[in-house]
């Protein structure tokens, strides 16, 4: 049902995996679910129905990882970052940080808890407010959470920000439109870490780069990860990005976690059809690789989150989709490798029956 | 290979800008056979758009200056008057870019635009061109094509929309098919359908591609042929194998070698490209990647643009060419 049993293998993918003890679990959900009302456009506004953006995600992020949550567009991925944060209210379920009940924050507390999460957008070109300096961008997060006092100190935490991020601190006057794509993400991720987080959440952060920029963007993540601890949800639509970065990839569909599990397994030996049929349609840039390449086609369009399907909501489009689909919607169990979970019926029929409403894992 | 159908010989496009004039495309030449696919690949600002954008004219005349030629069966598409282009344009060529929004009249349903493109360039009753419209969208993949002719552009989803405009593009049979991007802000499975349809539609009716885009992964599974761009310039082409099994020019090293690898659990550093490309307004002297270049070492880099040159030995029926001064290049 969860994502716990992880042992001591979780981090058996990642390349040198940090000296954490693995089971330590620094961001948690719970059946979390963040449902948006339909209304209907006439003056009285009525409910008409509900999109399930994230529905009843279970998901465990450990202590200095990356964790790589891929999916296709409109799965929910990124208001799952923003509810793991609060930047979007969940409707159901628990997050938990550090071992604090985030869900349960009142303003302030929440606040504070802020400054140990820091996001990076996608587009830093609409992230960075363009009539701001860098060093203003870079220092409001001091300011806000009150962690350097004089002006000073604040310049000095500045220049230090924009070296750890591979900026000459001579920049800190410029405005973002002198700078580039990846010089303007750069500045974002300076910003991300003013507070000192242990936890970044990174949505889409090098989708806009050109490609010999991706490359500089990742390489940086990775450094600073492994300079600072921190804890990395690294949102891409990018496989192969994930991939690379990542120590574990969790896959989403519809609003839930269908696969989760360490990077080499998930990425190279997916268990859950959806993750399969996704992996093969990543083009790499062998020609001898691509012509010999079997493609799975997926039948149809992604059912609207406003209407998912019963049971498991990957059947409508499952090449393998059998009785218990529609009847029973799957939990996460564990399957092939060590630490890799995946929700589906081909591994045996496990999970809550369909029909009630508003089913909720957890 | 097959017969030619487009020539493009010498193009070079300047366009004139607030900084001063921009040299975006500086002599490209190119040929695409019937049934062919070439791949323009390249980062932004390489002029890998505004090439094809010259070719049909579509750039504002007060603003750019083109040269060159582009013979689309043997007439040159650059010399034309516009009304000679439009006739040729519409019917002969297809084209589709990258955000369909923006390519889709939003206060139209999407059954009158496609109608409206099948009967500019036919003599067809409304009846029919609607008929033929449904097909058109069946063929791409849309479900209850009929339906989707009196929908509005907003009330599909992005592969839906970005299908729609490829049906567009299609809805003449054109000789010539240029797609800018066209699956770049699509899904991997959207993407990989889109892919395949249009593959299927060029082995039927024997159509031209030249397709854009960054994405080497595309290029690998669809290009005959590829040339990169770089700087405005093409800095490699030959066929897809030789461009990517065996790059010869510094810049398509180092752009291949920067692609994470999803086949590869090898998670070390990347290989990156060292700084930023040239701006189109301050193009460097001497080889136009020489600034940015890990290889360099030749006397001339700095002050010679080198020419596209054959290199080692291809396989294929055409050359493998790149513009470098380095010899063979360093290992990789």
């Amino acid at each position: 049902m969860t994502d716990l049993p992880q042992g001591p293998t979780a981090h058996a993918a990642g390349a040198p995996a940090p000296e954490v003890p693995t089971s330590d679990v620094l961001v948690s959900a719970r059946g979390l679910e963040v449902h948006f009302p339909i209304r209907s456009g006439g003056a009285l506004r009525r409910t008409t129905g509900v999109l399930r953006a994230v529905d009843g995600v279970d998901l465990d992020i450990h202590r200095g990882e990356t964790l790589g949550l891929v999916g296709e567009s409109g799965c929910g991925k990124s208001t799952l970052g923003n509810a793991l944060l609060r930047l979007v209210e969940p409707t159901g379920g628990t997050v938990t940080f550090d071992g604090t009940d985030v869900t349960a924050l009142d303003r302030r507390a929440m606040r504070a808890l802020r400054r140990r999460a820091g996001m990076v957008f996608q587009d830093p070109f609409a992230s960075l407010d363009p009539r701001r300096t860098v060093r203003q961008t870079v220092s409001e997060p001091l300011e806000v959470h009150g962690l350097r006092s004089g002006r000073q100190e604040r310049a000095e935490r500045v220049a230090e920000l924009l070296e750890l991020v591979g900026l000459d601190p001579a920049v800190a006057e410029r405005y973002p439109h002198e700078f580039s794509g990846g010089q303007r993400q750069r500045v974002g991720i300076a910003r991300a870490l003013a507070g000192e987080p242990d936890f970044l959440v990174c949505d889409e952060a090098i989708a806009s780069l050109d490609v010999s920029v991706q490359a500089q963007v990742l390489n940086l993540l990775r450094r600073l990860q492994r300079r600072l601890g921190l804890t990395l949800l690294f949102i891409s639509h990018d496989l192969s990005a994930v991939r690379h970065v990542s120590d574990r990839i969790a896959v989403m569909y519809l609003g839930r976690v269908v696969e989760v599990g360490p990077a080499a397994a998930v990425g190279s030996a997916p268990e859950m059809p959806y993750t399969q049929a996704l992996l093969s349609a990543v083009p790499v840039p062998h020609p001898s690789l691509e012509r010999a390449r079997q493609r799975i086609v997926l039948r149809g369009d992604v059912p609207s989150p406003a209407a998912v399907p019963s049971g498991c909501r990957f059947r409508t489009r499952c090449p393998y989709a059998f009785e218990p689909c529609p009847d029973v919607d799957p939990a996460l169990q564990p399957v092939g490798a060590p630490g890799q979970l995946a929700a589906c019926h081909l591994h045996g029929v496990v999970g809550r029956p369909a029909g009630r409403e508003d089913a909720a894992a957890g | 290979m097959s017969a030619t159908l487009l020539e493009v010989a010498d193009l070079r496009v300047r366009l004139r800008t607030p900084r001063g004039p921009a040299e975006v495309v500086n002599g490209l030449s190119y040929t695409v056979g019937r049934g062919e696919t070439v791949a323009v690949v390249g980062e932004s600002g390489s002029g890998k758009s505004v090439s094809v954008l010259a070719l049909l004219g579509l750039l504002p005349a007060r603003l750019a200056t083109v040269t060159g030629s582009a013979r689309l069966d043997g007439e040159d598409l650059l010399t034309m008057s516009p009304e000679r282009l439009r006739q040729v344009r519409g019917p002969g060529v297809g084209m589709v870019f990258q955000d369909p929004m923006t390519s889709l009249n939003p206060v139209l349903t999407i059954g009158r635009q496609l109608v409206e493109g099948i009967r500019a360039h036919g003599e067809v009753s409304k009846a029919a061109a609607r008929e033929r419209a449904a097909g058109l969208l069946a063929e791409v993949g849309l479900p209850d094509p009929r339906r989707a002719l009196d929908r509005y552009p907003h009330e599909l989803s992005g592969g839906m929309r970005q299908r729609v405009v490829i049906a567009i593009a299609l809805a003449n049979n054109p000789s010539l098919l240029i797609a800018d991007e066209a699956t770049t802000a699509l899904d991997v499975t959207v993407q990989a359908q889109i892919l395949d349809l249009v593959a299927g539609l060029q082995s039927e009716h024997g159509t031209g591609v030249i397709w854009i885009t960054h994405d080497l992964g595309v290029v690998a599974g669809i290009a005959d042929r590829v040339l990169v761009m770089y700087g405005g310039r093409c800095v490699e082409d030959g066929t897809v194998d030789d461009v990517l099994e065996r790059p010869a020019h510094p810049y398509t090293r180092g752009l291949l070698g920067a692609l994470p690898d999803l086949a590869s659990s090898d998670d070390g550093e990347l290989a990156t490209v060292p700084g930023v490309p040239p701006a189109p307004t301050d193009l460097p002297p001497g080889c136009v990647f020489w600034p940015r270049c890990p290889v360099r070492s030749d006397p001339r880099c700095a002050t010679e643009q080198p020419p596209l040159a054959v290199v080692g030995a291809s396989d294929g029926a055409l050359p493998h060419r790149a513009a470098t001064w380095c010899e063979e290049g360093s290992p990789r």
